[in-house]
């Protein structure tokens, strides 16, 4: 392991985080993911030596880091906000941790493609622009660890997804491994081989992104990863690789997970619900529940239709879909969904 | 007008200023990052010369380098004479009463520097003291320039603690605010009024160019975000 890092922070009368974070020699990125106020950030400020310890112990590559000053740690820190010096012009903001300057600078230039940009103050960039520059300075102390606080935040929606296929794609290449903290399940699935997910200062599910997406163990984390429906549920009767659970007053079918559990956490995602108008004839899907729109939001590009079918169910579907149909409060529809969307979580987990 | 007064007094306000940068920084840099608790007594103290009558200050200024007092007699042990009524001694008051002139400024500048410059320069590799010069004090420099010239300024206007100090030796600790009231006393009001009006002038031009300067570096940075916005 390069990294082993068994972290215990207190903060008088606040919050008390604990995790273990395992990051192995080779080119992974490994996404530290939660809410706000998980403690994520303050995991990475400890890693980086910017927070003492309360108790446990950092080992970076068999050695002990708790009393090695930041200075010494051989990391990269990208800050939320990039922070890049005010004063100082790219090209100084680049060479500012090295010694022998000039070729190191034209290196990491090239590499980042801010060639052009050297000359130029930081208040002259674009968003974009400062977070290839803050990464051509942290490469330019070639550090064995990249850390980045929340690297895409500080964007506008529109440049973000540009910058995070970059970023994705930059990662792979340079063959440093890496701690992403975010918020965001698509930087989680675009930037992560690994991901840890954390929530109130504990680590809840450790995984591939993929896997904790589709197989969230707990409630919580099912929630963090923006699972809009999370209810509880009780199987009723298992037949032909289907259980069958009651949810509130009503029924519905999921994929047998195969456990001796009664109770589950039931997790359905929004996109995986379509409302209708009537009872389709011919469907694949298991679920079809009759209800009632209780609201309708904007979310995004898509519109949450809030629906009560026995519990409270909620689908993400499009504009054009709610016009359609005519959603509006108090509309009779069903709520149609197959029984592999459905995801359960044992409530003893 | 009395130029032996002015010369004094520059000499003076300018000894006072470059020391209290020496001085001022490393303080300011303190009370700005401290995380100690009982802080809060030595920003007191810092303070001090602001509120306290400057011949209190002044009689214990005195008092502490007096033959009675250890420091007294280990400076002229060393010196070969003693501070009171020297010029060396007159530079030590206006120090201690300039004192908050500076650190105040410099120490309000430093800690408005936003903490993420300060640790990216860390997780750079870079050290607390040369992150102090490189990042800190260049973020820094309008409250710095703001503390040497109200230094500066401060201790050309300053009377009691001179008179207690330094006594109104001329040439040596008589400075124009003391030369004002010696013409006074001799009734020379006209000469008073000329050294006065002169004092009021260049106190106003220098505040005048430090508001102006900061007012100037403020412009700069708004232009410079308007570019960004842009």
């Amino acid at each position: 392991m390069l990294l082993i890092a068994d972290i215990d922070k207190t903060y008088d009368g606040g919050p008390h985080i604990q995790a273990s974070l395992r990051i192995p020699h080779g080119a992974s990125s490994t996404i530290l993911f939660g809410p706000s106020g998980a403690g994520k950030t303050t995991v990475l400020r400890c890693i980086a030596g910017l927070e003492k310890l309360t108790a446990g112990k950092i080992l970076f590559d068999g050695h002990e880091w708790t009393s090695v000053p930041p200075q010494k740690r051989p990391l990269g820190y990208l800050f939320q906000e990039y922070a890049l010096f005010p004063h100082l012009r790219v090209r100084e903001n680049i060479g500012y941790g090295v010694r022998h300057r000039t070729d190191v600078v034209e290196r990491v230039a090239a590499k980042l493609n801010v060639h052009e940009l050297l000359d130029r103050w930081p208040s002259e960039l674009s968003g974009g622009q400062q977070q290839r520059v803050a990464l051509a300075r942290v490469l330019a102390r070639e550090p064995r660890l990249l850390l980045l606080d929340e690297p895409l935040s500080a964007l506008d929606a529109a440049t973000r997804d540009h910058v995070r296929s970059e970023l994705a794609h930059l990662l792979r290449g340079l063959g440093i491994p890496a701690i992403v903290v975010t918020h965001d399940w698509v930087d989680a699935l675009t930037l992560g081989d690994q991901m840890v997910v954390m929530s109130a200062g504990r680590v809840l599910q450790t995984g591939p992104p993929r896997e904790v997406f589709t197989r969230p163990q707990h409630r919580e984390v099912a929630a963090a990863v923006g699972v809009e429906t999370v209810v509880a549920g009780r199987v009723k009767r298992r037949e032909g690789g289907l259980a069958i659970l009651g949810v509130g007053s009503a029924q519905l079918a999921a994929a047998d997970p195969g456990r001796e559990d009664v109770d589950f956490y039931v997790c359905i995602r929004g996109e995986d619900v379509t409302v209708e108008k009537g009872r389709a004839e011919q469907s694949s899907a298991r679920n079809h529940l009759s209800g009632i729109v209780v609201d309708v939001a904007p979310a995004g590009i898509l519109t949450k239709v809030v629906l009560d079918v026995g519990f409270e169910l909620i689908a993400l579907v499009t504009r054009q879909a709610v016009a359609d149909l005519e959603l509006t409060k108090g509309a009779d529809v069903f709520a149609v969904f197959k029984a592999s969307a459905v995801h359960l979580i044992p409530k003893s987990a | 007008m009395n130029w032996q007064a002015v010369a004094t007094t520059l000499k003076l306000a300018s000894a006072t200023s470059i020391i209290l940068m020496i001085i001022g920084l490393p303080v300011s840099y303190w009370v700005a990052f401290s995380k100690w608790r009982w802080k809060f007594l030595v920003e007191a103290v810092v303070a001090l010369p602001l509120v306290l009558p400057p011949t209190v200050l002044g009689f214990y200024i005195l008092l502490a380098m007096g033959p009675q007092s250890p420091l007294g007699r280990r400076y002229e042990s060393l010196a070969g004479h003693g501070l009171p009524f020297t010029f060396e001694g007159l530079v030590v008051a206006s120090v201690l009463y300039s004192l908050p002139f500076a650190v105040q400024p410099i120490a309000a500048a430093f800690g408005s520097v936003d903490r993420k410059f300060i640790e990216a320069s860390w997780m750079l590799g870079v050290s607390n003291l040369e992150t102090f010069f490189r990042v800190i004090v260049p973020q820094s420099w309008a409250g710095v320039m703001t503390g040497l010239v109200l230094s500066f300024a401060h201790t050309l206007g300053e009377f009691g603690v001179v008179l207690m100090v330094g006594g109104n030796i001329p040439g040596v600790t008589r400075t124009l605010s003391i030369d004002i009231y010696d013409q006074v006393q001799e009734l020379n009001y006209s000469g008073a009024a000329r050294t006065s009006a002169m004092l009021l002038i260049v106190s106003f031009v220098i505040l005048s160019i430090v508001y102006g300067f900061n007012r100037k570096v403020w412009l700069f940075a708004a232009d410079r975000r308007h570019r960004q916005d842009v």
